[in-house]
């Protein structure tokens, strides 16, 4: 929302300096967004007198010109055919910014003759299409005056934001109000005319649709002039960045600016019979006057003649009745109209419109009957004419709102210590009444105050929210507890895990395409974004890992090939509320890292055991027991079947590892290999809480006696089970198998492998005699005989 | 001390220090105190002597034997020394060799955030609360107050699902959270008041330019009880911006500004000046806006089931990117989700570097 100093000068009755204006703006909620002051801006332009302009001896088209600015003649090479001897002009000096054509003036020499600025245009200085020659003053104008005095733009520009609450600040009357109950001067009274009508209107007004439309005034006015608008009033519509188009046009447009009242004219020539205000039916077309042409659906307000449609209310009147520059006579129209229809049509038709902004906030709906004179005496005055009497459909709807107050409530929720009298004085000054001690009624401009603490904030943004003292707050307990919930705890340890692993944490969009979600076990239409940003961000992910790859695969076409990236985050498999799972997931892209002169070891290509390692280290940190983690290949699809597995716990499968499908791969266009896991967080069993002790550590006294198998087995045949089945022959007394060797080829059949190794017995109750070593080592060797078929390699 | 047994002192002295290696060293070793040595030879004469001779001879041949064994001992030590000296010299090895190499990763500038966000919160008594980031447009809006068609649901660019066919009405019409208030919802019915809430996550709005993401991260906290204020609230802004950017004097301005789910509500500042392009935090001449806050809106809390006129409290929130850029200087929102390994690796942290509020770190 723009506006001028001067403007809202008109309203308020101020002593008060810019700044001090602008600070009390935004201490009132209506945030300065910036102030525009053309006074510095254009100081560099000013009026000069052209002494002397002759042909260029060089050029046709160019003149040069001896220019006395007040304080010196300077010689200007000038192409506008206007320039001549004697004319007062507007000259700008070398190091003066040309805003119409973004251009910094220099010193130079044109075809050979000396230039020392420039004699401007309009359109050189912004202000309109203008180009045909340079601006060309009166004689009796001042050498010297400045510019913005010539085009009164010697006021400066205040812009707010303003939130969509406030719909009575979208006019400069509502500003001043504000200001005004802040202590920044008085509110002038705004004078409503009484314009006696001339007979009836031969146009009525006919409301079919009460509720989008409860009230709609009009008049017509005849035999008027639509010339151009009052200076003051284009140089005020100018500054805030609206062109002047006619003065009906200026005079709709300034009323909204100035009253937060759009109002719209038509061509009573145009018209074709009665007004109807009526839904519209769905495909119904009209030319907007933006330009546009819209077709509507069913439900619209529709303005429409026997013609049928002219416009939407509210929103954006049609070229078929639009006022010219010939219009004779004029229909005007101020109505009400209900701000949800509003929003939803504005929405659906994408317009946005001065008066959509004003309707869909909501306007003062009593102040239509005033705003109708108003409007018709500003036409009379500046169009001449005579009005008819006023027309009106519909009333004005019920919009009073009567809030309990108790000056009490203030303090108890903003803490601030207001008199009681400084509030009602506040309240009244804001427009709201006070029937009596312990209620307010709403004025009819502010639709956005509907309760008692609505009522607290008004009086508290009119002190000032620097007036709030701080009050700090403290934890219940002297020392705080904890506040994590198990999932971040989880989250938060596994993080901490894999980045100790040498993987960064990465942040990845929780969407990406459809098509490459599909690869990754996507199939639920419930997931896909109806309104994307683009077709790349379309659907929830299934899994986090086409992100880390495509990320990956980013960083390698940078130059670093090699990266180990992971992410803790949501996956999607349902829109439900349980349909959302946190896993930790990674992958590896690569090797180890570069070549190294300690060895290969450095540069090794990551294997599927990496990323079996980077899961249950996650998982381990995440507080799973991963002693009791079973391997088995029930991976996802995306994995490749033989290079994949999944650990589970029980039946409960909480984390899948392996090398990414080359087929995946290929269809996302990665040429190398991938080695990824999941980490499913959620499906970790919580642990029973029995308190932060350890369970009792128990250390044996006894040497531990370590011995090796080798066994011969089917190559089929799974290494866990070999170590499982190691286990289980005496679990008592076997506290570590571990594997440290796996041998195929010469020396051992085809078809079978060698597996080799070392298991530790600890002794518990006594040193082990070697009868009773023996007997544990047949018991093995039996046992993993019986379970894998295995024979000790000779 | 006879003749003999000086000739023999003699002989062997300058045998032991002929001897220029261990090897040599334990040969005279042997030959002088051995089985078969010199002074075992004379030692073993002593038998056949009468008891006086051989009681000063006795004692001469121990006093030598002391004295060889001595002698040895010192040779053995400075020959030892000389050998260690021998190996290390040859024992060199360019020192200035590269390590081998472990690969370090780095934890994402967004989770050190909310990790010492939360820890800063859970000191004023604060605990986590989580919800689900797909919403529906009750818990989105209109439990939060925004009215059917208000303007305000249009300053959220909402991505939407497809309609829910199980459920009728706002529960059907399935969203990305705009932002983390939803929880709010959540967290207020399933737990009720009092409550003293933060939550933390990823939250949705269709807008992609230099300053968006169609995907960021909000932190906010609640807190409802019987007498919970506006001081409170200004208090609460206070304390954690001062805290988080570790600035004990960091001045804080209330704003007047609107939000649907509070009343009041306000936009929150932190001092900070301006020079040169380059922005410091701190008391100074200017203001940086950094998220909103207000009272819960009386509606807000009736529509969680609960009674405004006797519960009361607040709400605040704000972008965890924006934190983080502003406490670590990071220049642009979207490099966040670029995931390039040279930003991961400059601009996060080290596993080991956990917020911690005992450190202040």
């Amino acid at each position: 929302m723009k506006f001028t100093f001067s403007w809202l000068k008109e309203h308020l009755d101020t002593d008060a300096s810019l700044t001090q204006i602008t600070d009390k703006l935004t201490a009132l909620g209506l945030e300065l967004e910036g102030i525009e002051d053309p006074t510095e801006k254009f100081a560099p332009f000013k009026v000069a007198y052209v002494e002397k302009a002759e042909q260029h001896p060089d050029a046709d088209r160019l003149r040069v010109c001896i220019v006395d600015t007040g304080s010196e003649k300077v010689q200007v090479v000038c192409g506008a055919p206007n320039a001549r001897t004697g004319m007062k002009a507007i000259f700008a000096p070398a190091g003066a910014y040309v805003p119409g054509t973004d251009l910094l003036l220099k010193k130079g020499k044109i075809r050979g003759e000396e230039s020392n600025g420039m004699l401007v245009s309009e359109r050189e200085m912004g202000l309109s299409d203008e180009h045909d020659g340079i601006i060309d003053l009166p004689d009796d104008t001042a050498i010297g005056t400045p510019f913005t005095d010539i085009y009164g733009m010697n006021d400066p520009v205040i812009d707010i934001a303003l939130t969509p609450d406030r719909a009575d600040c979208a006019g400069v009357r509502g500003i001043a109000r504000d200001l005004a109950a802040a202590g920044m001067g008085t509110l002038k009274p705004l004078t409503t005319p009484a314009v006696k009508g001339n007979g009836k209107s031969p146009i009525n007004v006919h409301i079919k649709a009460k509720e989008q439309c409860p009230l709609f005034m009009g008049r017509l006015i005849k035999n008027i002039e639509n010339k151009s608008s009052p200076t003051w009033m284009q140089n005020r519509l100018k500054a805030v960045g609206l062109r002047p188009i006619s003065a009906l046009v200026d005079i709709t447009n300034y009323v909204s600016l100035d009253l937060c009242r759009p109002l719209h004219v038509y061509d009573a020539d145009l018209l074709k019979g009665d007004i109807t205000v009526r839904l519209s039916k769905s495909g119904e077309k009209f030319d907007a006057l933006n330009d546009k042409s819209y077709t509507t659906d069913k439900g619209m307000t529709a303005i429409t003649d026997e013609s049928g449609l002219l416009g939407l209310g509210g929103i954006v009147g049609g070229v078929s009745t639009g006022c010219t520059d010939t219009t004779q006579n004029v229909f005007l129209e101020c109505a009400y109209f209900d701000p949800y229809a509003i929003a939803k049509t504005g929405r659906a038709l994408q317009i946005d419109s001065d008066a959509r902004y004003r309707f869909e906030r909501g306007v003062d709906p009593e102040f239509v009957f005033d705003a109708t004179e108003i409007a018709t005496q500003m036409i009379l005055d500046i169009c001449g004419g005579e009005a008819s009497e006023v027309v009106q459909a519909g009333d004005v709807p019920d919009y009073e709102t009567f809030i309990d107050f108790d000056p009490a409530y203030t303090k108890k929720l903003s803490g601030m210590d207001v008199p009681e009298d400084k509030q009602y004085e506040i309240l009244k000054d804001l427009g709201f009444q006070l029937p009596n001690n312990n209620q307010v009624l709403c004025p009819s401009w502010r639709n956005d105050v509907h309760g008692k603490a609505d009522l607290v904030e008004e009086v508290i943004r009119v002190i000032g929210y620097d007036s709030i003292e701080p009050v700090s707050v403290r934890s219940e307990h002297a020392v705080a507890h904890g506040g994590e919930t198990p999932n971040i705890t989880r989250s938060r340890l596994a993080r901490t895990a894999l980045a100790a692993r040498g993987l960064s944490e990465c942040v990845t969009w929780s969407f990406m395409s459809k098509n490459l979600a599909a690869h990754f076990g996507s199939n639920d239409n419930g997931l896909t974004i109806t309104n994307p940003i683009s077709s790349d961000w379309d659907q929830m992910r299934p899994s986090i890992l086409p992100n880390l790859i495509t990320a990956a695969a980013t960083n390698a076409d940078k130059g670093n090939g090699d990266t180990m990236l992971f992410e803790v985050g949501p996956v999607f498999k349902s829109a439900k509320t349980d349909g959302q799972n946190n896993i930790a997931t990674g992958i590896r892209f690569g090797s180890q890292g570069n070549r190294h002169w300690s060895g290969a070891e450095a540069n090794r290509i990551n294997d599927i055991y990496d990323a079996k390692a980077d899961a249950i280290a996650a998982l381990e940190a995440a507080g799973a027991p991963t002693g009791n983690l079973q391997t088995a290949r029930e991976a996802s699809e995306y994995f490749h079947p033989g290079r994949s597995g999944v650990l589970k716990l029980g039946k409960n499968i909480i984390a899948q590892f392996g090398e990414i499908h080359p087929g995946v791969l290929d269809e996302m266009g990665i040429k190398s290999s991938v080695m990824g896991f999941e980490v499913f967080l959620d499906a970790i069993p919580q642990k029973k809480s029995k308190g932060p002790a350890k369970p009792l550590l128990q250390l044996s006294a006894f040497q531990p006696v370590n011995r090796d198998f080798a066994f011969i087995v089917d190559e089929n045949v799974e290494v866990e089970a070999i170590t499982r089945a190691t286990i289980g022959a005496e679990r008592n007394l076997i506290s570590e198998v571990s594997v440290f060797d796996v041998y195929k080829g010469k020396g051992v059949d085809e078809g079978k492998k060698s597996i080799a190794i070392n298991v530790m017995i600890q002794p518990v109750k006594q040193t082990l005699t070697d009868k009773e070593i023996e007997g544990i080592c047949t018991k093995i060797i039996d046992a993993v005989s019986a379970k894998t078929g295995a024979t000790l390699r000779g | 001390m006879s003749a003999n047994i000086e000739d023999l002192k003699s002989e062997l002295t300058t045998m032991v220090e002929a001897a220029n290696d261990l090897d040599s060293l334990e040969t005279v070793r042997v030959s002088a105190l051995g089985k078969k040595g010199k002074i075992t030879a004379q030692m073993k004469t002593l038998g056949k002597m009468d008891p006086e001779e051989r009681k000063t001879k006795g004692a001469a041949l121990n006093l030598l034997k002391d004295e060889i064994a001595a002698l040895i001992a010192t040779q053995e030590a400075a020959l030892k020394k000389q050998a260690l000296e021998q190996r290390l010299s040859t024992e060199k090895i360019d020192v200035s060799l590269p390590v081998r190499p472990k690969a370090k990763g780095k934890i994402h500038p967004i989770s050190q955030t909310m990790e010492e966000l939360n820890a800063i919160f859970a000191s004023m008594g604060f605990t986590i609360a989580e919800g689900p980031d797909i919403e529906d447009d009750w818990h989105n809006f209109t439990a939060l107050n925004f009215p059917p068609g208000h303007p305000a649901r249009e300053m959220h660019d909402t991505f939407y699902l497809p309609d829910d066919p199980n459920e009728q009405g706002e529960a059907a019409k399935k969203l990305l959270r705009t932002h983390t208030s939803t929880v709010q919802i959540r967290a207020m019915q399933e737990q009720g008041v009092p409550i003293k809430i933060i939550v933390m996550g990823r939250t949705y709005r269709s807008d992609y330019d230099i300053t968006h993401t169609p995907m960021f991260h909000q932190c906010e906290a609640l807190y409802i009880d019987k007498n919970i204020h506006m001081g409170h609230l200004k208090g609460c802004v206070l304390d954690f911006t001062r805290a988080y950017f570790g600035i004990d004097d960091l001045p804080v301005q209330f704003r007047p500004s609107f939000f649907p789910f509070t009343e009041p509500s306000a936009e929150m500042d932190i001092g900070c000046s301006r020079k040169d392009g380059g922005l410091k935090i701190g008391a100074g001449d200017d203001w940086l806006e950094i998220g909103g806050c207000g009272m819960v809106h009386p509606n807000v809390i009736k529509n969680c089931g609960l009674d405004p006129d006797e519960y009361q409290g607040f709400a605040l929130g704000f972008g965890i990117e924006r934190m983080a850029m502003l406490k670590y200087g990071i220049p642009d929102l979207r490099t966040f989700f670029e995931n390039d390994i040279r930003w991961l690796q400059h601009y996060g942290f080290d596993p080991l570097d956990r917020p911690n509020r005992a450190t202040g770190s």
